[in-house]
Protein backbone atom coordinates (compact mmCIF):
# COMPACT_ATOMS: atom_id res chain seq x y z
CA UNK A 1 0.00 0.00 0.00
CA UNK A 2 0.80 3.58 -0.16
CA UNK A 3 4.30 4.10 1.44
CA UNK A 4 4.08 7.82 1.16
CA UNK A 5 2.37 9.33 3.82
CA UNK A 6 2.51 13.25 4.93
CA UNK A 7 3.89 13.93 7.85
CA UNK A 8 1.23 14.12 11.35
CA UNK A 9 -1.79 11.96 11.67
CA UNK A 10 -4.43 10.97 8.55
CA UNK A 11 -7.16 12.67 9.73
CA UNK A 12 -7.42 15.81 11.88
CA UNK A 13 -10.69 16.84 12.53
CA UNK A 14 -11.33 20.12 14.75
CA UNK A 15 -15.02 21.04 15.58
CA UNK A 16 -16.82 19.89 12.44
CA UNK A 17 -19.94 20.81 12.05
CA UNK A 18 -22.69 20.23 9.61
CA UNK A 19 -26.18 21.72 9.60
CA UNK A 20 -29.28 21.12 6.54
CA UNK A 21 -31.00 23.87 7.18
CA UNK A 22 -32.20 23.32 10.86
CA UNK A 23 -31.80 19.79 11.24
CA UNK A 24 -27.70 19.92 12.81
CA UNK A 25 -26.26 16.61 10.80
CA UNK A 26 -22.77 16.60 13.15
CA UNK A 27 -21.96 18.78 15.66
CA UNK A 28 -18.74 19.94 17.29
CA UNK A 29 -16.93 16.27 16.12
CA UNK A 30 -12.99 16.50 16.97
CA UNK A 31 -11.13 13.47 16.68
CA UNK A 32 -7.36 12.30 14.97
CA UNK A 33 -6.55 8.91 13.24
CA UNK A 34 -2.47 8.06 12.79
CA UNK A 35 -1.19 6.38 9.81
CA UNK A 36 -1.39 3.28 9.50
CA UNK A 37 -4.93 3.25 12.16
CA UNK A 38 -8.46 1.69 11.72
CA UNK A 39 -10.71 3.72 13.19
CA UNK A 40 -14.00 2.34 13.83
CA UNK A 41 -16.66 5.24 13.51
CA UNK A 42 -20.08 4.06 15.22
CA UNK A 43 -23.72 5.17 15.56
CA UNK A 44 -27.14 4.70 14.92
CA UNK A 45 -28.57 5.31 12.11
CA UNK A 46 -29.07 9.14 11.26
CA UNK A 47 -25.74 9.82 14.04
CA UNK A 48 -24.07 11.85 11.55
CA UNK A 49 -21.41 9.46 10.49
CA UNK A 50 -21.99 9.04 6.48
CA UNK A 51 -22.36 13.35 6.49
CA UNK A 52 -18.75 13.22 8.30
CA UNK A 53 -17.26 10.81 5.71
CA UNK A 54 -18.94 12.67 2.73
CA UNK A 55 -17.01 16.10 4.29
CA UNK A 56 -14.39 14.74 4.70
CA UNK A 57 -14.22 13.16 1.45
CA UNK A 58 -14.73 16.92 0.12
CA UNK A 59 -18.06 15.84 -1.08
CA UNK A 60 -20.14 18.44 1.43
CA UNK A 61 -18.88 21.55 3.13
CA UNK A 62 -18.87 21.68 6.61
CA UNK A 63 -20.53 24.37 8.17
CA UNK A 64 -18.00 25.52 10.69
CA UNK A 65 -14.81 23.60 12.16
CA UNK A 66 -11.61 22.94 10.25
CA UNK A 67 -9.96 19.28 9.20
CA UNK A 68 -7.20 17.79 7.89
CA UNK A 69 -7.10 14.78 4.95
CA UNK A 70 -4.17 13.04 4.35
CA UNK A 71 -2.11 16.51 5.38
CA UNK A 72 -4.07 18.36 3.42
CA UNK A 73 -6.19 21.09 5.09
CA UNK A 74 -10.15 20.34 4.04
CA UNK A 75 -11.05 23.50 1.81
CA UNK A 76 -12.92 23.50 -1.97
CA UNK A 77 -9.75 24.54 -3.25
CA UNK A 78 -7.73 21.27 -2.05
CA UNK A 79 -10.75 18.86 -3.07
CA UNK A 80 -9.17 17.57 -5.97
CA UNK A 81 -5.76 16.66 -4.17
CA UNK A 82 -7.31 15.33 -1.55
CA UNK A 83 -9.52 13.46 -3.32
CA UNK A 84 -6.82 12.11 -5.23
CA UNK A 85 -5.11 10.81 -2.05
CA UNK A 86 -8.15 9.04 -0.54
CA UNK A 87 -10.88 6.76 -1.77
CA UNK A 88 -14.74 6.44 -0.26
CA UNK A 89 -16.41 3.13 -1.03
CA UNK A 90 -19.96 3.79 -0.15
CA UNK A 91 -22.35 2.02 1.78
CA UNK A 92 -23.96 1.22 -1.85
CA UNK A 93 -20.80 -0.05 -3.97
CA UNK A 94 -22.54 2.07 -6.71
CA UNK A 95 -21.56 -0.22 -10.33
CA UNK A 96 -22.34 0.10 -13.07
CA UNK A 97 -24.25 -3.04 -13.79
CA UNK A 98 -23.95 -2.94 -17.54
CA UNK A 99 -20.24 -3.09 -17.50
CA UNK A 100 -18.06 -5.51 -16.52
CA UNK A 101 -15.47 -5.72 -13.20
CA UNK A 102 -12.71 -4.80 -15.10
CA UNK A 103 -14.86 -2.20 -16.83
CA UNK A 104 -15.78 -0.69 -14.03
CA UNK A 105 -12.03 -0.58 -12.72
CA UNK A 106 -10.96 1.02 -16.09
CA UNK A 107 -13.52 3.49 -15.37
CA UNK A 108 -12.35 4.84 -12.24
CA UNK A 109 -8.49 4.45 -13.23
CA UNK A 110 -9.03 7.00 -15.60
CA UNK A 111 -10.38 9.45 -13.46
CA UNK A 112 -7.40 9.14 -11.39
CA UNK A 113 -4.95 9.29 -14.07
CA UNK A 114 -3.40 6.29 -13.28
CA UNK A 115 -0.68 4.89 -15.65
CA UNK A 116 -0.34 1.43 -15.26
CA UNK A 117 -4.05 0.42 -15.53
CA UNK A 118 -3.85 -3.06 -16.11
CA UNK A 119 -1.23 -4.14 -13.54
CA UNK A 120 -3.04 -1.78 -10.86
CA UNK A 121 -6.67 -3.26 -11.85
CA UNK A 122 -5.02 -6.76 -11.79
CA UNK A 123 -3.49 -6.09 -8.19
CA UNK A 124 -7.00 -5.03 -6.42
CA UNK A 125 -8.88 -7.96 -7.88
CA UNK A 126 -6.05 -10.17 -6.60
CA UNK A 127 -6.46 -8.40 -3.45
CA UNK A 128 -10.06 -9.23 -3.29
CA UNK A 129 -10.13 -12.71 -4.84
CA UNK A 130 -12.33 -11.95 -7.92
CA UNK A 131 -9.01 -12.09 -10.42
CA UNK A 132 -10.63 -14.56 -12.37
CA UNK A 133 -14.14 -12.83 -12.44
CA UNK A 134 -12.99 -9.46 -14.22
CA UNK A 135 -14.72 -10.07 -17.52
CA UNK A 136 -17.98 -10.66 -16.09
CA UNK A 137 -20.91 -8.10 -16.10
CA UNK A 138 -21.47 -6.73 -12.92
CA UNK A 139 -25.37 -7.21 -12.96
CA UNK A 140 -24.66 -11.06 -12.78
CA UNK A 141 -22.38 -10.81 -9.48
CA UNK A 142 -24.03 -11.25 -5.97
CA UNK A 143 -24.30 -8.62 -3.12
CA UNK A 144 -21.42 -9.78 -1.13
CA UNK A 145 -19.49 -9.94 -4.84
CA UNK A 146 -20.04 -6.50 -5.56
CA UNK A 147 -19.27 -5.19 -2.42
CA UNK A 148 -15.53 -6.57 -3.14
CA UNK A 149 -15.41 -5.11 -6.83
CA UNK A 150 -16.42 -1.55 -5.04
CA UNK A 151 -13.27 -2.18 -2.23
CA UNK A 152 -11.31 -3.29 -5.26
CA UNK A 153 -11.87 0.09 -7.07
CA UNK A 154 -11.18 2.09 -4.00
CA UNK A 155 -7.54 -0.07 -3.65
CA UNK A 156 -7.34 1.14 -7.47
CA UNK A 157 -5.14 4.23 -6.16
CA UNK A 158 -3.27 3.15 -3.21
CA UNK A 159 -4.83 5.57 -1.07
CA UNK A 160 -3.69 7.41 2.19
CA UNK A 161 -6.35 7.04 3.94
CA UNK A 162 -9.48 4.40 3.24
CA UNK A 163 -13.08 5.44 4.04
CA UNK A 164 -15.67 2.28 4.17
CA UNK A 165 -19.03 3.32 4.56
CA UNK A 166 -20.91 0.51 6.04
CA UNK A 167 -19.19 -1.64 4.19
CA UNK A 168 -21.30 -4.66 5.39
CA UNK A 169 -24.38 -3.31 5.34
CA UNK A 170 -27.11 -5.83 3.70
CA UNK A 171 -24.76 -9.10 3.62
CA UNK A 172 -24.97 -12.23 4.72
CA UNK A 173 -22.86 -13.67 7.36
CA UNK A 174 -20.56 -15.36 5.11
CA UNK A 175 -20.55 -12.20 2.42
CA UNK A 176 -19.43 -10.25 5.70
CA UNK A 177 -17.17 -11.98 6.91
CA UNK A 178 -15.39 -12.27 3.72
CA UNK A 179 -15.34 -8.63 3.57
CA UNK A 180 -13.75 -8.30 7.31
CA UNK A 181 -11.57 -10.78 6.04
CA UNK A 182 -10.39 -8.67 3.43
CA UNK A 183 -10.28 -5.67 5.93
CA UNK A 184 -8.31 -7.87 8.52
CA UNK A 185 -5.61 -8.13 5.39
CA UNK A 186 -5.44 -4.66 4.51
CA UNK A 187 -4.95 -3.60 8.44
CA UNK A 188 -1.93 -6.10 8.40
CA UNK A 189 -0.60 -4.02 5.32
CA UNK A 190 -0.48 -1.02 7.36
CA UNK A 191 -3.96 0.84 5.66
CA UNK A 192 -5.07 3.63 7.23
CA UNK A 193 -8.78 2.65 7.46
CA UNK A 194 -11.94 4.87 8.53
CA UNK A 195 -14.53 2.72 8.71
CA UNK A 196 -18.17 3.53 9.65
CA UNK A 197 -20.44 1.04 10.43
CA UNK A 198 -23.05 -0.03 13.11
CA UNK A 199 -22.32 -3.51 13.56
CA UNK A 200 -20.13 -3.59 17.31
CA UNK A 201 -18.99 -6.61 16.31
CA UNK A 202 -17.61 -5.48 13.10
CA UNK A 203 -15.46 -2.68 15.05
CA UNK A 204 -14.37 -4.52 17.90
CA UNK A 205 -12.80 -7.03 15.72
CA UNK A 206 -11.24 -5.18 13.48
CA UNK A 207 -10.82 -1.45 14.79
CA UNK A 208 -7.48 -0.27 16.85
CA UNK A 209 -9.87 2.71 18.33
CA UNK A 210 -13.29 3.43 18.19
CA UNK A 211 -15.30 6.87 18.10
CA UNK A 212 -19.19 6.65 19.07
CA UNK A 213 -21.09 9.24 17.23
CA UNK A 214 -24.56 10.04 17.86
CA UNK A 215 -24.90 13.72 16.41
CA UNK A 216 -21.85 14.84 18.48
CA UNK A 217 -18.83 12.66 19.37
CA UNK A 218 -20.28 10.91 22.39
CA UNK A 219 -16.48 9.27 23.15
CA UNK A 220 -13.28 7.88 21.76
CA UNK A 221 -10.74 4.89 22.32
CA UNK A 222 -9.54 1.86 22.15
CA UNK A 223 -12.61 -0.48 22.62
CA UNK A 224 -10.90 -2.06 26.08
CA UNK A 225 -10.11 1.08 27.40
CA UNK A 226 -14.19 2.03 26.86
CA UNK A 227 -14.98 -0.40 28.70
CA UNK A 228 -12.82 0.20 31.64
CA UNK A 229 -13.98 3.62 31.41
CA UNK A 230 -17.76 3.20 31.83
CA UNK A 231 -17.96 -0.19 33.65
CA UNK A 232 -16.23 -1.39 36.82
CA UNK A 233 -14.34 -4.40 37.15
CA UNK A 234 -16.54 -7.49 38.06
CA UNK A 235 -16.90 -11.21 38.72
CA UNK A 236 -19.60 -13.56 39.26
CA UNK A 237 -19.52 -16.64 40.99
CA UNK A 238 -22.28 -19.17 40.90
CA UNK A 239 -22.65 -21.98 44.06
CA UNK A 240 -24.83 -24.67 44.39
CA UNK A 241 -27.21 -23.34 47.02
CA UNK A 242 -27.43 -19.83 48.71
CA UNK A 243 -24.39 -18.68 50.34
CA UNK A 244 -25.45 -19.10 54.69
CA UNK A 245 -23.78 -15.62 55.50
CA UNK A 246 -22.44 -14.30 51.85
CA UNK A 247 -21.78 -11.11 53.81
CA UNK A 248 -18.66 -12.97 55.87
CA UNK A 249 -17.51 -14.80 53.17
CA UNK A 250 -17.56 -12.00 50.02
CA UNK A 251 -17.37 -8.58 51.84
CA UNK A 252 -13.48 -9.00 53.26
CA UNK A 253 -12.14 -10.59 49.89
CA UNK A 254 -9.15 -8.48 49.04
CA UNK A 255 -9.73 -6.29 46.22
CA UNK A 256 -13.52 -6.69 46.47
CA UNK A 257 -15.11 -3.33 46.99
CA UNK A 258 -19.01 -4.86 46.92
CA UNK A 259 -20.97 -7.59 46.19
CA UNK A 260 -24.71 -8.35 44.86
CA UNK A 261 -26.51 -11.22 44.77
CA UNK A 262 -28.94 -11.20 41.33
CA UNK A 263 -32.53 -12.63 40.99
CA UNK A 264 -31.82 -16.48 40.67
CA UNK A 265 -30.33 -16.69 44.38
CA UNK A 266 -27.19 -18.85 43.82
CA UNK A 267 -25.52 -16.42 41.56
CA UNK A 268 -23.26 -13.61 43.26
CA UNK A 269 -21.32 -10.37 41.09
CA UNK A 270 -17.96 -8.74 42.89
CA UNK A 271 -17.18 -5.63 41.84
CA UNK A 272 -13.59 -5.95 42.48
CA UNK A 273 -10.29 -3.59 41.66
CA UNK A 274 -8.30 -6.67 40.42
CA UNK A 275 -9.98 -9.63 38.91
CA UNK A 276 -6.88 -11.33 39.07
CA UNK A 277 -6.24 -11.33 42.70
CA UNK A 278 -9.55 -11.28 43.62
CA UNK A 279 -11.14 -14.45 42.15
CA UNK A 280 -8.79 -17.07 43.54
CA UNK A 281 -9.81 -15.53 46.72
CA UNK A 282 -13.19 -15.45 46.15
CA UNK A 283 -13.29 -19.39 45.33
CA UNK A 284 -11.10 -20.36 48.38
CA UNK A 285 -13.54 -17.90 50.44
CA UNK A 286 -16.79 -19.86 49.03
CA UNK A 287 -15.29 -23.57 49.67
CA UNK A 288 -13.97 -22.81 52.83
CA UNK A 289 -17.30 -21.86 53.65
CA UNK A 290 -18.02 -25.36 53.12
CA UNK A 291 -20.33 -24.44 49.84
CA UNK A 292 -19.95 -26.22 46.32
CA UNK A 293 -18.81 -23.24 43.61
CA UNK A 294 -20.12 -24.15 40.30
CA UNK A 295 -18.87 -21.58 38.21
CA UNK A 296 -16.48 -18.32 38.35
CA UNK A 297 -16.16 -16.20 35.56
CA UNK A 298 -15.14 -12.58 35.40
CA UNK A 299 -17.72 -10.75 33.58
CA UNK A 300 -16.49 -9.32 30.09
CA UNK A 301 -18.10 -6.48 28.98
CA UNK A 302 -18.65 -5.71 25.39
CA UNK A 303 -18.42 -2.99 22.95
CA UNK A 304 -22.31 -3.44 22.29
CA UNK A 305 -22.58 -2.60 26.26
CA UNK A 306 -20.22 0.52 25.82
CA UNK A 307 -21.98 1.36 22.36
CA UNK A 308 -25.82 0.74 24.56
CA UNK A 309 -24.89 2.65 27.45
CA UNK A 310 -24.05 5.72 25.54
CA UNK A 311 -27.14 6.00 23.41
CA UNK A 312 -29.40 4.91 25.80
CA UNK A 313 -28.29 7.55 27.95
CA UNK A 314 -28.77 9.95 25.04
CA UNK A 315 -32.18 8.76 24.58
CA UNK A 316 -33.09 9.07 28.03
CA UNK A 317 -31.80 13.06 28.31
CA UNK A 318 -34.04 13.60 25.24
CA UNK A 319 -36.81 12.02 27.14
CA UNK A 320 -36.29 14.22 30.07
CA UNK B 1 -8.71 31.07 -10.22
CA UNK B 2 -8.68 29.00 -13.75
CA UNK B 3 -8.64 25.50 -13.36
CA UNK B 4 -7.08 23.00 -15.45
CA UNK B 5 -9.34 20.38 -16.87
CA UNK B 6 -7.43 17.02 -17.56
CA UNK B 7 -8.27 15.06 -20.82
CA UNK B 8 -7.78 11.86 -19.30
CA UNK B 9 -10.53 11.68 -17.03
CA UNK B 10 -12.90 13.21 -19.72
CA UNK B 11 -11.97 11.10 -21.89
CA UNK B 12 -12.17 8.32 -19.75
CA UNK B 13 -16.33 9.84 -18.90
CA UNK B 14 -16.46 9.49 -22.72
CA UNK B 15 -15.59 6.09 -22.98
CA UNK B 16 -17.10 5.10 -20.40
CA UNK B 17 -20.62 6.67 -21.52
CA UNK B 18 -20.53 5.15 -25.30
CA UNK B 19 -20.00 2.16 -23.79
CA UNK B 20 -22.89 1.84 -21.62
CA UNK B 21 -24.94 3.63 -24.20
CA UNK B 22 -24.25 0.71 -26.42
CA UNK B 23 -25.55 -2.03 -23.71
CA UNK B 24 -28.19 0.52 -23.04
CA UNK B 25 -30.97 -1.42 -25.01
CA UNK B 26 -33.38 1.50 -24.92
CA UNK B 27 -30.74 4.37 -25.77
CA UNK B 28 -29.15 1.74 -28.75
CA UNK B 29 -32.89 1.28 -29.87
CA UNK B 30 -33.99 5.02 -29.49
CA UNK B 31 -30.66 6.19 -31.39
CA UNK B 32 -30.91 3.78 -34.30
CA UNK B 33 -34.81 3.92 -34.96
CA UNK B 34 -35.70 7.42 -34.36
CA UNK B 35 -32.92 9.08 -36.77
CA UNK B 36 -34.11 6.55 -39.45
CA UNK B 37 -38.02 7.33 -39.05
CA UNK B 38 -36.97 11.10 -39.41
CA UNK B 39 -34.63 10.68 -42.31
CA UNK B 40 -37.51 8.79 -44.60
CA UNK B 41 -40.46 11.13 -43.39
CA UNK B 42 -38.37 13.98 -45.50
CA UNK B 43 -37.58 11.85 -48.23
CA UNK B 44 -41.52 10.90 -48.47
CA UNK B 45 -42.27 14.72 -48.61
CA UNK B 46 -39.78 15.74 -51.17
CA UNK B 47 -40.61 13.00 -53.40
CA UNK B 48 -44.17 13.43 -53.32
CA UNK B 49 -43.45 17.08 -54.64
CA UNK B 50 -44.26 17.67 -58.50
CA UNK B 51 -42.05 18.90 -60.85
CA UNK B 52 -44.05 21.85 -60.98
CA UNK B 53 -44.84 22.42 -57.89
CA UNK B 54 -45.45 26.26 -57.21
CA UNK B 55 -42.85 28.45 -55.49
CA UNK B 56 -44.89 28.00 -52.19
CA UNK B 57 -45.77 24.80 -52.25
CA UNK B 58 -41.82 24.05 -52.70
CA UNK B 59 -41.11 25.92 -49.62
CA UNK B 60 -43.56 24.28 -47.54
CA UNK B 61 -42.44 20.89 -48.69
CA UNK B 62 -38.77 21.58 -48.07
CA UNK B 63 -39.61 23.25 -44.80
CA UNK B 64 -41.21 20.35 -43.23
CA UNK B 65 -38.28 17.76 -44.47
CA UNK B 66 -35.40 20.35 -43.17
CA UNK B 67 -37.87 20.38 -40.11
CA UNK B 68 -37.79 16.70 -40.02
CA UNK B 69 -34.20 16.32 -40.08
CA UNK B 70 -33.40 18.63 -37.46
CA UNK B 71 -35.43 16.64 -34.97
CA UNK B 72 -32.26 14.18 -35.07
CA UNK B 73 -30.23 16.06 -33.80
CA UNK B 74 -32.58 18.01 -31.40
CA UNK B 75 -33.97 14.31 -30.09
CA UNK B 76 -31.53 12.29 -30.03
CA UNK B 77 -29.10 13.80 -27.52
CA UNK B 78 -32.04 14.61 -25.46
CA UNK B 79 -33.04 11.50 -24.29
CA UNK B 80 -29.54 10.05 -23.83
CA UNK B 81 -28.94 13.35 -22.16
CA UNK B 82 -31.83 14.04 -19.97
CA UNK B 83 -30.21 10.69 -18.20
CA UNK B 84 -26.76 11.20 -17.99
CA UNK B 85 -27.31 12.66 -14.06
CA UNK B 86 -30.37 11.41 -12.52
CA UNK B 87 -29.49 8.00 -13.97
CA UNK B 88 -26.20 8.13 -12.32
CA UNK B 89 -27.95 8.96 -9.42
CA UNK B 90 -30.84 6.28 -9.67
CA UNK B 91 -27.99 3.63 -9.90
CA UNK B 92 -26.33 5.02 -7.17
CA UNK B 93 -23.02 5.82 -9.15
CA UNK B 94 -22.92 9.21 -8.70
CA UNK B 95 -21.71 9.13 -4.87
CA UNK B 96 -18.05 6.66 -6.31
CA UNK B 97 -17.65 9.26 -8.81
CA UNK B 98 -17.78 12.46 -7.11
CA UNK B 99 -15.65 10.30 -4.77
CA UNK B 100 -12.81 10.80 -7.10
CA UNK B 101 -10.51 13.93 -8.50
CA UNK B 102 -12.82 14.24 -11.14
CA UNK B 103 -14.31 18.22 -11.45
CA UNK B 104 -18.06 19.12 -12.09
CA UNK B 105 -17.25 20.54 -15.73
CA UNK B 106 -15.16 17.55 -16.80
CA UNK B 107 -18.03 15.33 -15.79
CA UNK B 108 -20.42 17.40 -17.32
CA UNK B 109 -17.86 17.86 -20.68
CA UNK B 110 -17.96 14.28 -20.90
CA UNK B 111 -21.02 13.32 -20.49
CA UNK B 112 -21.96 16.13 -23.22
CA UNK B 113 -19.58 14.93 -25.77
CA UNK B 114 -20.80 11.49 -25.48
CA UNK B 115 -24.12 12.26 -26.41
CA UNK B 116 -22.64 15.42 -28.85
CA UNK B 117 -20.44 12.84 -31.40
CA UNK B 118 -22.98 10.21 -32.12
CA UNK B 119 -25.32 13.08 -32.30
CA UNK B 120 -23.28 14.55 -34.96
CA UNK B 121 -22.38 11.48 -36.77
CA UNK B 122 -26.00 10.34 -36.97
CA UNK B 123 -27.73 13.28 -38.49
CA UNK B 124 -24.80 14.39 -41.03
CA UNK B 125 -25.11 10.90 -42.14
CA UNK B 126 -28.82 11.11 -42.80
CA UNK B 127 -28.54 14.44 -43.96
CA UNK B 128 -26.18 13.22 -46.79
CA UNK B 129 -28.31 9.80 -47.38
CA UNK B 130 -31.17 12.72 -47.62
CA UNK B 131 -29.57 14.98 -49.98
CA UNK B 132 -28.42 11.49 -52.28
CA UNK B 133 -31.88 10.52 -52.48
CA UNK B 134 -32.78 13.87 -53.31
CA UNK B 135 -29.74 14.39 -55.84
CA UNK B 136 -30.63 11.38 -57.80
CA UNK B 137 -34.17 10.89 -57.64
CA UNK B 138 -36.14 14.20 -57.04
CA UNK B 139 -37.50 16.44 -59.49
CA UNK B 140 -34.77 18.86 -60.65
CA UNK B 141 -36.36 22.19 -59.33
CA UNK B 142 -37.07 20.13 -55.91
CA UNK B 143 -33.30 19.22 -56.07
CA UNK B 144 -32.22 22.73 -56.75
CA UNK B 145 -33.91 24.44 -54.60
CA UNK B 146 -32.75 21.63 -51.44
CA UNK B 147 -29.34 22.08 -53.09
CA UNK B 148 -28.87 26.07 -52.20
CA UNK B 149 -25.67 27.12 -50.45
CA UNK B 150 -28.20 28.63 -47.81
CA UNK B 151 -29.92 25.63 -47.02
CA UNK B 152 -27.00 23.81 -46.69
CA UNK B 153 -24.90 25.55 -44.92
CA UNK B 154 -28.11 26.46 -42.64
CA UNK B 155 -28.20 22.63 -41.83
CA UNK B 156 -24.60 22.07 -41.48
CA UNK B 157 -24.11 24.54 -39.14
CA UNK B 158 -27.33 24.59 -36.94
CA UNK B 159 -27.18 20.70 -36.50
CA UNK B 160 -24.00 20.80 -34.05
CA UNK B 161 -25.91 24.05 -32.21
CA UNK B 162 -29.17 22.53 -32.03
CA UNK B 163 -27.35 19.67 -30.59
CA UNK B 164 -25.52 21.41 -28.08
CA UNK B 165 -28.88 22.88 -26.97
CA UNK B 166 -30.39 20.20 -26.43
CA UNK B 167 -27.99 18.18 -24.54
CA UNK B 168 -27.27 21.18 -22.05
CA UNK B 169 -31.04 21.56 -21.73
CA UNK B 170 -31.12 17.43 -21.26
CA UNK B 171 -28.21 17.95 -18.45
CA UNK B 172 -29.70 20.62 -16.77
CA UNK B 173 -33.10 18.79 -16.38
CA UNK B 174 -31.54 15.49 -15.03
CA UNK B 175 -29.33 17.66 -12.32
CA UNK B 176 -32.58 18.72 -11.01
CA UNK B 177 -35.29 15.94 -11.41
CA UNK B 178 -35.94 13.09 -9.39
CA UNK B 179 -37.52 10.80 -11.90
CA UNK B 180 -35.99 9.27 -15.43
CA UNK B 181 -39.07 9.25 -17.32
CA UNK B 182 -39.73 13.06 -16.43
CA UNK B 183 -36.43 14.30 -17.13
CA UNK B 184 -36.98 12.42 -20.39
CA UNK B 185 -40.06 14.27 -21.03
CA UNK B 186 -39.16 18.20 -20.02
CA UNK B 187 -35.79 17.65 -22.00
CA UNK B 188 -37.62 16.36 -25.05
CA UNK B 189 -39.96 19.41 -24.58
CA UNK B 190 -37.58 21.92 -24.33
CA UNK B 191 -35.03 20.46 -27.23
CA UNK B 192 -37.68 21.77 -29.54
CA UNK B 193 -38.07 25.70 -29.21
CA UNK B 194 -34.58 26.69 -30.95
CA UNK B 195 -35.94 24.33 -34.43
CA UNK B 196 -38.25 27.87 -34.57
CA UNK B 197 -34.84 29.13 -36.36
CA UNK B 198 -34.25 26.45 -38.31
CA UNK B 199 -37.88 26.60 -39.75
CA UNK B 200 -37.63 30.19 -40.04
CA UNK B 201 -34.93 29.39 -42.75
CA UNK B 202 -36.87 25.94 -44.12
CA UNK B 203 -40.18 27.64 -44.89
CA UNK B 204 -38.23 30.04 -46.92
CA UNK B 205 -39.70 32.73 -44.00
CA UNK B 206 -36.59 34.02 -43.94
CA UNK B 207 -34.22 33.58 -47.24
CA UNK B 208 -32.05 31.11 -47.26
CA UNK B 209 -28.87 32.84 -47.80
CA UNK B 210 -25.12 32.35 -46.51
CA UNK B 211 -25.28 34.94 -44.41
CA UNK B 212 -28.25 34.19 -42.69
CA UNK B 213 -27.30 31.32 -41.83
CA UNK B 214 -24.28 32.69 -39.85
CA UNK B 215 -26.03 35.21 -38.22
CA UNK B 216 -28.18 32.90 -36.88
CA UNK B 217 -25.95 30.42 -36.22
CA UNK B 218 -23.56 32.96 -34.26
CA UNK B 219 -26.81 33.91 -32.52
CA UNK B 220 -27.52 30.19 -31.31
CA UNK B 221 -23.97 29.56 -30.29
CA UNK B 222 -24.12 32.35 -27.90
CA UNK B 223 -27.55 30.62 -26.41
CA UNK B 224 -25.55 27.85 -26.05
CA UNK B 225 -22.30 29.24 -24.41
CA UNK B 226 -25.14 30.35 -22.03
CA UNK B 227 -26.69 27.02 -21.66
CA UNK B 228 -23.31 25.41 -20.69
CA UNK B 229 -22.24 27.26 -18.26
CA UNK B 230 -25.46 27.39 -16.37
CA UNK B 231 -25.08 23.55 -16.71
CA UNK B 232 -22.22 23.89 -14.85
CA UNK B 233 -23.82 26.35 -12.28
CA UNK B 234 -26.39 23.94 -11.35
CA UNK B 235 -24.39 20.69 -10.71
CA UNK B 236 -24.13 20.98 -7.33
CA UNK B 237 -21.98 18.13 -5.91
CA UNK B 238 -24.05 18.48 -1.60
CA UNK B 239 -27.36 18.73 -3.15
CA UNK B 240 -27.22 16.17 -5.35
CA UNK B 241 -26.08 13.90 -2.79
CA UNK B 242 -28.40 15.04 -0.08
CA UNK B 243 -30.80 16.07 -1.66
CA UNK B 244 -30.71 19.64 0.32
CA UNK B 245 -30.19 22.56 -1.22
CA UNK B 246 -27.64 24.27 0.24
Amino acid sequence: MNAQHASGPALVVDHLTKRFGERTACSEVSFTVDYGEVFGFLGPNGAGKTTTVRTLGTLIAPTSGTASVAGLPLSEANGVAIRSRIAVMPEAPGLYLRLSVAENLAYFAGLYELTDRRERIARALKSVGLEHRADDLCRSLSKGLRQRVGLARALLTDPQVLFLDEPTSGLDPVAAREVHDLIDALRKRGVTIFLTTHRLAEAERLCDRVGIMNTTLRTIGRPDELRDQLFSKTIELRTRAPLAEPDQVLAGLPGCESWRLTEDGTTYVLSVTDPDTAAPAAARAVLAAGADLLALTPTRHSLEDVYLQMIDSDVEAEQR
Amino acid sequence: MIKTLSATRIRAVVAKELRDYRRNRFVATTMAIMPILFMIAPIVTIFSLPADAASQKLDAGIGVSVLYLTLIPALVPAVVSSYSVIGEREQGTLEPVLTTPLRREELLLGKALAAYLPTLVISYVMYGIFLACVGLFAHQNVADDVFQAGRILAQVLFTPLLAAWSIFAGIAISTRANDVRVAQQLSTLVSLPPMAVTALIGFGVLAPTPRIAVALGAAMLVIDIAAGRFVSRLFDRERLLTGVKV
